[in-house]
């Protein structure tokens, strides 16, 4: 299987298509991690604020629909999901094929799946912090910039990192069906063609990207944790 | 000045209701220290609470100079708040905020920002001692100087009352001191009025003008703190006031009776009445217990006597002494 004529017909396909593919994998994960924490932390931040009226009032009805939303979109299988929506992504992008299209899915996979880690995030708070700005006169739109997120930052962004990475893996599924990137050419070659080598030069560089954006939001995390006393 | 109405609160929880509050009326005038002391549980946080309406009454109303601030608004309840601030036992600071920014969140809060936001917030890091604490965050900081920070918040939107609900309870005697001492200095100096609540004597005695007893959501007792101290009445103001003693120190034979001695002020104090007792009356007394404190100026003696004799004679002996001046006698059970 790696005998040098197999080797080399991998290594033109590695060094055409692995550098675009690499391109590829980054911007729809960051364009549609975005686009998911855009959506996701105002519901993550309702959930907890209006949870009890503490910070918000806002109709237990409107509560528990946000609820069943995102459970319901978190239990359907991504690559199901990526099928159901396929009118949706039509309607946005034109093509249900392709890196862009990919975005759509992703975005609608992911959103509830951030709103969840903020929410976990945002029940990390003292209450008694949030008790003490109401104390002061603090109006709940106060409270949500200035006291519930700021005070979460570091948790929420090391659950930024798990978002990403998690939505680096669903766009390497995105590639059986359509979309570009890392994912599509383990799976056209690997699985397709058997050219094994470019597979896994495919995964190293899924795991390499893994890598980074892990390193990345550990470390930001505790750059901008203000509780650590080395700071 | 602060007036509480007929006040009651009550809790609903999976176990039933929990009267914390039963029928509360009290004032607290301008510029007064009013202390609200009580055991664990007796109501007290829910009680300062109900001042700023963190909790809403379930009968009765508070009055704030004359406005009844149960009716008012949301929006009016958060501009009533700005007069309205309140310390905590845990100081409750911003922990991701340096302490600079801790002031300032009070100010933004009003819109205040730049340049004379800052001026004011140093100045308050001034006024509570920790200037060079600007730039630090308050993980860094004793749990004393995390109180100054946060008293240092509290005062920063000049409000007229401040509420300090146990906020030396977390801290050892020494810093109580200083914390305690602060808290006397801005009530001096801006005239704020100041409700400390607190399960320990000594911050009473410390600091408070007045003090109100609660006990088991009812205030037992009210008054100023020297009367309180010399001739507590009620069971739970005898309690706070000799913690060592209703119990028998010492098991008692019959006809061995336990005489408590309150004395208060320096005429009392120089009266020789254990000498006066021996030689007038014809009785020995022996001393169990002394002790002698000061609140406000004057000194207060505490004597716990046990005195060998039946209950006629008992009796000739507490009259006697309560004839003095300034001296308070009580047979203890
Ligand atoms: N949110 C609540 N829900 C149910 N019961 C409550 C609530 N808050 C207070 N209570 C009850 O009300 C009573 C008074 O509580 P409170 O916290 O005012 O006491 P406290 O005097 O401040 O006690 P401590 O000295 O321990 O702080 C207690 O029996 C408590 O269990
Ligand atoms: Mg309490």
């Amino acid at each position: 299987m790696f005998d040098s004529e197999s080797f080399q017909s991998a290594w033109q396909i590695i060094k055409t298509e692995i550098p675009l593919a690499i391109w590829e994998t980054f911007y729809v994960t960051v364009l549609s991690t975005f686009f998911a924490i855009i959506i996701g932390l105002p519901l993550g931040v309702l959930i907890v604020a209006g949870d009890n009226g503490r910070v918000l009032k806002i109709p237990k009805l409107i509560l528990k629909a946000i609820d069943v939303i995102i459970n319901l979109l978190r239990s359907v299988p991504f690559l199901i999901l990526m099928i159901v929506v396929f009118p949706l992504t039509r309607l946005i992008v034109g093509t249900v094929v392709g890196t862009a299209a990919s975005v759509v899915p992703l975005v609608i996979a992911a959103f509830p799946f951030v709103a969840r880690l903020v929410e976990s995030s945002l029940r990390e708070i003292d209450p008694n912090i949030i008790e003490t700005a109401q104390s002061m006169g603090a109006t709940p739109f106060q409270i949500v910039i200035k006291v519930m997120i700021p005070e979460s930052v570091p948790s929420l962004i090391s659950n930024a990192t798990i978002a990403i990475t998690t939505v680096l893996g669903y766009s390497a599924m995105s590639g059986i069906i359509g979309g570009g990137g890392l994912g599509k050419i383990a799976i056209n070659y690997g699985y397709y063609r058997y050219q094994y080598l470019v597979m896994i030069f495919a995964v190293l560089f899924l795991i390499l990207l893994v890598q980074i954006f892990q390193s990345l939001g550990t470390f930001l995390s505790k750059k901008f944790d203000k509780r650590l006393k080395q700071n | 000045m602060i007036e509480l109405k007929n006040l009651s609160k009550s809790f609903v929880t999976a176990d039933g209701t929990v009267e914390a509050l039963k029928d509360i009326s009290l004032s607290i005038n301008d510029g007064e220290i009013f202390g609200i002391i009580g055991m664990s549980g007796s109501g007290k946080s829910t009680l300062v609470r109900c001042i700023n309406m963190l909790e809403k009454p379930t009968q009765g109303s508070v009055y704030i100079d004359e406005k009844n601030i149960g009716t008012l608004s949301s929006k009016q309840l958060r501009a009533e708040r700005r007069n309205i601030s309140m310390i905590f036992q845990g100081f409750n600071l911003l922990m991701q905020r340096n302490c600079l920014k801790n002031v300032l969140f009070p100010l933004e809060l009003e819109g205040l920002k730049g340049e004379k936001a800052k001026q004011k917030a140093r100045e308050l890091l001034q006024v509570v001692g920790l200037a060079d604490k600007e730039k630090v965050y308050p993980a860094q900081l004793s749990g004393g100087q995390k109180q100054r920070i946060a008293i240092a918040r509290a005062i920063a939107t000049n409000p007229r009352v401040l509420l300090c609900d146990e906020a030396t309870s977390a801290l050892d005697p020494q810093t109580t001191h200083s914390i305690l001492s602060l808290i006397k200095e801005i009530n001096q100096k801006l005239g704020i009025t100041v409700v400390v609540i607190t399960h320990q004597m000594s911050v009473v005695e410390e600091i408070c003008d007045k003090v109100a007893i609660l006990d088991n959501g009812e205030v037992v007792e009210c008054g100023k703190v020297s009367d309180i101290f010399s001739s507590p009445k009620s069971k739970a103001a005898k309690q706070l006031v000799f913690p060592e003693g209703e119990q028998n120190i010492l098991p008692r034979k019959e006809n061995e009776h336990h005489i408590r001695v309150v004395f208060n002020g320096a005429v009392a104090a120089k009266t020789p009445f254990i000498a006066n007792l021996a030689k007038n009356k014809g009785i020995a007394a022996s001393i169990l217990s002394a002790s002698t404190k000061s609140i406000g100026k004057k000194a207060y003696g505490n004597i716990l006597l046990e005195i060998n004799a039946d209950k006629t004679k008992i009796k000739e002996v507490t009259d006697y002494l309560n004839e003095f001046e300034d001296i308070f006698v009580e047979e203890v059970e």
